[in-house]
């Protein structure tokens, strides 16, 4: 099971390099791909974040498609777990974050009074650099969400979405007979799972996942990639990564992120390839960061 | 300097006699510091040892009583269906003491014979009679309590032996009948159960902690039932909703401040704000725990907080991330696993309250008050302020209870210290 996984898995992101490479796509800088029939699930646009007097994103404007895999790479303390909490509002809770620019859901203002930030977190799941499961069952970690917005009405509405969410990733042949137990009690990469599991409850539009497998050892990281690229059928996914790896084996396009600026964002092969920047060349060949 | 790089660099600087001599001051002074440790924690166990043996000494003898057994004839001719409450009870107890000395004729000593029984004697044989009617006319052998001075006499020869104090109270002709009466086996150390289920008395071998029991239990429970709520509330509010800013951290100092503020303030306080201002009666459990939650509230809100802080903020982010408010992330998510810390924090000031005297000397919860308290609202005293107020009295019986009391307080306290320390480690929980 788990040396078949690695296979597809390594197979895969060879064939998607070798493809992304030897297609040589356009660059795709933000706004002008209108030849694109991909719709943008979230756009942001002049975005500038401060903590207290720190300038922590600047001016950035970046887009998420429907159906892909946006990564964002960068060195330590560049911004891109702050960029990534700005697109579903977790940021509110620091102390001192002031956010400037636009953020559009679906055509929305995140930020606007028109959606409720309970909404916009609904719509917009996040997943943690740790497992965070809730220290209750693994039933209750998942029901919690459809709970919470009453999106189901019986036990056995719940039942529904608990042993589909589970079965989604891959996680229900491994914990059936233990459902009621404690999800702390389950391995790092299985927390993780259940994470995933229980953000995908309440049926989001955009799943974040912020360096989701940095905790986690590489067969647990290669589930979880496997998974991403599962996901992706169905969701938007943006994933913060440390991974330059993992950037190239998951993510359809790849942002860089430097000090708050966005350096390049485009297609993955491309910019692991032929970067534009200097910059971004000099963090993805490792001679900076 | 040279020649200490060079001997530094051949390594030869870890030879030398002046490091040697370093290394072993380093080692004694570690040695020593090890010792001082051990002789503070020893010193701290021998003084602990010492109240406690103390107390138990002094105390045990709380919970016995000597008491005598005498013979009643319920007289028809004294006591009828008609004059239940109004009989002459004690002349039965004086017949029943004068029939075990038939030789005793002056009037004099006849009252010092009849003295020997306690003055309860008479109550609780009324008590008897008008529970149960039909023993009248019958003869009952019963044991009552013996007067104090007695009950020390048997208890460590206080009256007798002149190196013991006492000299004075006991005749000697009460000291011929006593030694009659312990040689026929009529007197007798037994366990005291009025200690548990009788008020408040001036006379030693009556009084009980019931009356005192009571009003600590009711005290607690007005405590609880207010601090507890608001402590945990206004954590709550203070740690996870309130914005930080000049005023919260004002706040904050003060509630520290009060925390460190002496008892007896308190009492001041609830003397002026709840007797003096609402006009709430004096001398109740109602404003005793009133005053004791002023107490107790910095202690919960300072554990609370404590806990809350506890809580890994993933869980927060966690239950957010989910589309939680705020509100629900809180209530259903962090409060429940702070739980075991704010319970701790509140056991904590609970005990505090409970072995608290001065504030409730303030409102005249330390007035004499014989009946057992049966509510919030009834005059009640409490198991700290019935220990001060036995402790100020002159007979030599008191100091006995009084021991006993504080054994008794003591127990109360380390059981709700022992429930904290099981609950904390039962509900830990590790991330």
């Amino acid at each position: 099971m788990e040396n078949s996984t690695e296979t597809t898995n390594k197979e895969r992101i060879v064939t998607r390099l070798d493809d992304t490479i030897f297609q040589g796509r356009v660059s795709e800088s933000d706004g002008a791909d209108s030849n694109l029939s991909q719709k943008y699930r979230m756009t942001a646009k002049n975005v500038n974040v401060y903590y207290s007097e720190t300038h922590a994103i600047k001016n950035v404007s970046l887009s998420i498609r429907e159906n892909e895999v946006l990564s964002i790479i960068g060195p330590s303390g560049c911004g891109k777990s702050t960029f990534l909490r700005c697109l579903n509002r977790i940021n509110d809770i620091v102390v001192g974050c002031r956010i400037t620019g636009e953020i559009m859901l679906d055509g929305i203002d995140i930020n606007g009074g028109e959606l409720d930030v309970v909404e916009l977190r609904a719509r917009v799941g996040m997943v943690f650099q740790k497992p965070n499961p809730f220290p209750k069952s693994i039933y209750d970690n998942i029901a919690y969400g459809p709970r919470l917005h009453s999106m189901v009405n019986s036990r056995e509405e719940t039942d529904e979405v608990v042993y589909s969410c589970l079965r989604e990733v891959g996680l229900l042949s491994e914990v059936e007979d233990r459902i009621n137990k404690s999800g702390t009690e389950l391995s790092g990469g299985q927390q993780q799972r259940l994470c995933i599991a229980r953000a995908l409850a309440v049926k989001p539009d955009v799943i974040l996942m912020d360096e989701p497998c940095s905790a986690l050892d590489p067969i647990a990281t290669a589930k979880i990639e496997d998974l991403i690229d599962e996901l992706r059928t169905q969701y938007s996914i943006v994933i913060v990564t440390h991974s330059m790896q993992q950037a190239a084996r998951v993510s359809q396009r790849t942002a860089y992120f430097n000090l708050g600026d966005l350096i390049e964002v485009g297609d993955t092969g491309e910019v692991f390839t032929n970067p534009k920047h200097k910059l971004t060349e000099d963090y993805i060949t490792g001679r900076f960061g | 300097m040279t020649s200490r790089l060079e001997a530094a660099s051949s390594g030869s600087h870890w030879d030398t006699a002046a490091f040697k001599r370093r290394l072993r001051r380093r080692r004694s002074a570690e040695k020593r510091f090890k010792w001082y440790g051990i002789g503070a924690v020893l010193l701290g166990i021998f003084f602990v040892f010492m109240l406690f043996s103390s107390i138990a000494i002094n105390g045990v003898g709380a919970f016995w009583q000597t008491q005598i057994q005498l013979d009643i004839y319920f007289d028809p001719a004294e006591i009828s269906e008609a004059n239940l409450y109004s009989a002459n009870y004690g002349k039965l107890v004086k017949q029943a003491m004068y029939s075990q000395f038939p030789e005793v004729a002056k009037r004099k000593e006849k009252r010092q014979l009849s003295r020997m029984v306690s003055v309860g004697a008479d109550v609780m044989l009324q008590d008897l009679v008008t529970s149960d009617p039909s023993i009248i006319g019958t003869t009952q052998s019963l044991w009552f309590p013996i007067d104090d001075s007695f009950d020390m006499l048997y208890k460590n020869d206080f009256g007798r032996d002149p190196d013991k104090g006492g000299a004075g109270l006991i005749s000697k002709n009460q000291l011929g009948w006593f030694d009659t009466l312990v040689e026929k086996g009529k007197i007798e150390s037994r366990f005291n159960k009025r200690y548990f289920t009788a008020g408040d008395s001036r006379e030693p071998e009556l009084a009980g902690l019931r009356g005192a029991l009571m009003g600590s239990f009711f005290t607690i429970l007005v405590t609880l039932a207010i601090s507890f709520p608001v402590g945990v509330a206004a954590a709550c509010y203070l740690e996870e909703f309130a914005p930080r800013n000049k005023f919260t951290d004002f706040i904050e100092i003060n509630i520290n401040n009060l925390a460190a503020v002496p008892s007896v303030v308190f009492g001041i306080l609830g003397l002026a704000v709840f007797i003096n201002f609402f006009g709430l009666p004096r001398s109740v459990p109602l404003v005793g725990g009133l005053v004791l939650s002023l107490m107790t509230i910095p202690t919960i809100i300072i554990a609370g907080r404590a806990a809350l802080r506890a809580v890994p903020p993933s869980i927060r982010e966690g239950a957010l991330a989910l589309g939680a408010s705020k509100t629900q992330a809180v209530i259903q998510e962090v409060v429940p696993l702070a739980m075991p810390g704010m319970l701790t924090g509140t056991i904590i000031g609970i005990a505090q309250a409970l072995g608290e005297t001065a504030p409730l000397l303030m409102i005249g919860m330390v007035a004499f008050i014989v009946d057992v308290p049966g509510g919030p609202l009834d005059p009640s005293t409490v198991l700290p302020v019935q220990i001060f107020l036995w402790a100020d009295s002159p007979e030599r019986a008191f100091l006995e209870k009084t021991s006993g009391a504080i054994l008794i307080l003591l127990a109360f306290l380390i059981a709700m210290n022992i429930v904290a320390v099981i609950m904390r480690r039962r509900f830990e929980r590790r991330w």
